[in-house]
């Protein structure tokens, strides 16, 4: 299946990631052929299968709505690249 | 040429779980930011999301009280999106098969009812909170507080059945009247457990084809429901009267200025890639659970209302007060069900009782006057004790000190006087008093009865029995 680089870059954008025209060719092929094999796929009947959301036949995993301790402040922002007081901060967010 | 607007809102509704939707965490307001966090809510890798049962018994609630059909199977669903408020880069909701569809909701337009479809309900976790500017060490920056992080929302999406703000506002008011009676949601606009957006467009009169939406974000309050679905209206017909286009985006409306505005920047996100979230399983919701959750449901507003009207021989409009909310309508219903007329704990309740709630800010559940209380004046008045008037001086003391009326009356010798000996001799010294007025009315003046019922009153301090009043007045006058 063929794959432009404008829908390469679309992903990419939507992925927030900068690629190079080198990786938006090389990934332009690679995704032509996931998606290829995809359509090969397609051949099989599947008249009559439910579309499968899941590979675990399981269903209905419920907990109670009982409120655990938190892991609190410090763990939460441990990895933070940065922070004031209890906040995260981040770049503005402009609106 | 003319236009019809057309409107579908979706409205996201706070469910009140003591924790969130897919982990532990407490969702009480008001925290020191992030301090309400966990693995699960902080998107770490590895954190498995486990969902609330409690959630999914909210939403059949809230399905089966706007007649939607319950999903039999149905699945969660990834929303992807990058934004500083998800820490995930998705948002765990629902696409295809959300738990509740094709439902509706009778709404009164000037007295009309109207059907307005609701397309589907579903579950889905909200995102954190983005704070600017106002905290110090926020000059640069925003901060993020995950708190809000996976607290579990219901989003309700109507059909664009809507043709004004006004219709808007009723379907919103009836929504949130629905919601908060199951308590199912606290229903604090302020605190945006309840908020809504607008999907706007409009269209020539007589059109088949509907006109580019704009969809307007968060708006929290009816007022500014109004307001923002006008203002956009308006927005749209000169723009297009203008030669212009419509274009679909995002806006927000601004409560200062009246006015919506464009939101650039959230439009190309809007390639969302959902698919399922493999990390929580389908949601298998058999028939015995749905008619479980039904007969578990308490009566709705529209059928209270009803019944006060069969049951209680009440007006549309006055049914309508008192069934305003669930709180409000069980407190009529205990005064009633201590034998005593319902038509006059009516007047009452929307009367002296509504007026002291709202002039102290007391809600229904706190008022100071209970419903044995109440009732306990009514008995005086009824008996004959008192009169409606001093009904009202106890009433103001059972609510200040919520003493016994029978022991405010007793204390304060309000008992009523239908002696007509002790009368008599009120109303014989006061026309005495007044010969010049009994000579005016004898000849004629018939109005100033009403001033000769008033003086005796006011001697009698308010206590004298007016019907008594009246029977012995008139025959001293006409009499004699």
């Amino acid at each position: 299946m063929n794959i432009s680089v404008a829908v390469v870059e679309h992903v990419a954008r939507l992925a927030r990631l900068e690629l190079s025209e080198e990786e938006k060719n090389l990934f332009a092929g690679q995704m032509g052929a996931i998606l290829g094999y995809v359509e090969k796929l397609r051949e099989l009947d599947t008249e009559g299968v439910l579309p499968t959301s899941h590979a675990v036949p399981m269903e209905n995993a419920f907990r109670e709505d009982a409120e655990c301790p938190s892991i609190g402040i410090e763990k939460a922002l441990a990895n933070a690249p940065d922070r004031v007081g209890s906040f995260y901060r981040v770049p503005k967010v402009i609106e | 040429m003319r236009f019809q607007p057309v409107i579908g809102l979706e409205v996201h509704v706070q469910l009140k779980t003591s924790t969130k939707i897919f982990c532990g965490c407490s969702t009480s307001f008001g925290s020191q930011p992030n301090s309400q966090t966990c693995p699960v809510c902080l998107g770490l890798p590895g954190a498995l999301p486990v969902l609330n049962k409690k959630v999914v018994e909210f939403a059949i609630k809230a399905g089966l009280s706007t007649n939607c059909s319950i999903t039999p199977r149905s699945v969660f669903a990834r929303k992807n999106y990058f934004y500083p408020d998800l820490p995930k880069g998705y948002q765990i909701s629902q696409f295809e098969d959300p738990i509740c569809q094709h439902g509706w909701l009778d709404i009164d337009v000037n007295g009309e009812t109207k059907r307005i479809g609701i397309t589907r309900i579903h579950m889905e976790e909200d995102a954190g909170k983005l704070v600017h500017g106002d905290v110090s060490g926020l000059e640069e920056g925003s901060g993020v507080d995950l708190n809000r992080a996976c607290t579990p929302l219901l989003e309700v999406v109507s059909e664009p059945d809507l043709r004004s703000s006004d219709e808007a506002v009723s379907y919103l008011k009836q929504l949130h009247q629905i919601v908060t009676w199951l308590g199912i949601c606290d229903g604090n606009m302020e605190e945006g457990s309840f908020r809504c957006d607008a999907n706007v467009s409009v269209m020539p009169v007589g059109s088949a084809t509907l006109g580019t939406r704009a969809e307007i974000k968060n708006v929290n309050s009816f007022k500014f429901v109004k307001q923002a679905i006008e203002y956009e209206i308006q927005r749209q017909i000169e723009l297009i009267e203008d030669g212009g286009t419509v274009v679909q985006e995002t806006r927000l409306f601004d409560p200062n200025s009246g006015k919506t505005r464009s939101m650039r920047g959230k439009e190309e996100a809007h390639d969302y890639r959902y698919f399922p979230d493999p990390d929580l399983v389908p949601l298998v919701i058999d028939e015995a659970w749905v008619e479980r959750t039904r007969h578990g449901l308490p009566e709705l507003p529209e059928q209270r209302r009803q019944r006060f009207m069969t049951d209680f021989a009440l007006s549309d409009y006055d049914a309508g007060v008192l069934t305003a909310s669930r709180e409000l309508a069980d407190y009529f219903e205990s005064c009633v069900s201590l034998d005593v007329n319902a038509k006059s704990v009516s007047n009452w309740v929307m009367g002296e009782i509504t007026r002291s709630l709202n002039d102290s800010g007391t809600s229904i559940a706190q008022c100071p006057v209970t419903p044995p209380l109440l009732v306990g004046l009514l008995k005086l008045i009824d008996g004959g004790t008192i009169s409606g008037k001093i009904a009202k001086t106890v009433f103001d003391e059972m609510w200040r000190s919520g003493k016994d009326p029978a022991v405010i009356v007793e204390e304060q010798g309000l008992v009523q006087v239908s002696d007509s000996g002790a009368i008599e001799a009120i109303i014989d010294e006061i026309l005495t008093r007044e010969a010049g007025q009994v000579e005016e009315y004898r000849s004629g003046k018939d109005k100033l009865f009403g001033f000769f019922v008033g003086q005796v009153m006011k001697a009698s301090k308010g206590k004298a029995n007016p019907a008594v009043v009246n029977e012995l007045l008139l025959g001293k006058l006409k009499g004699r």
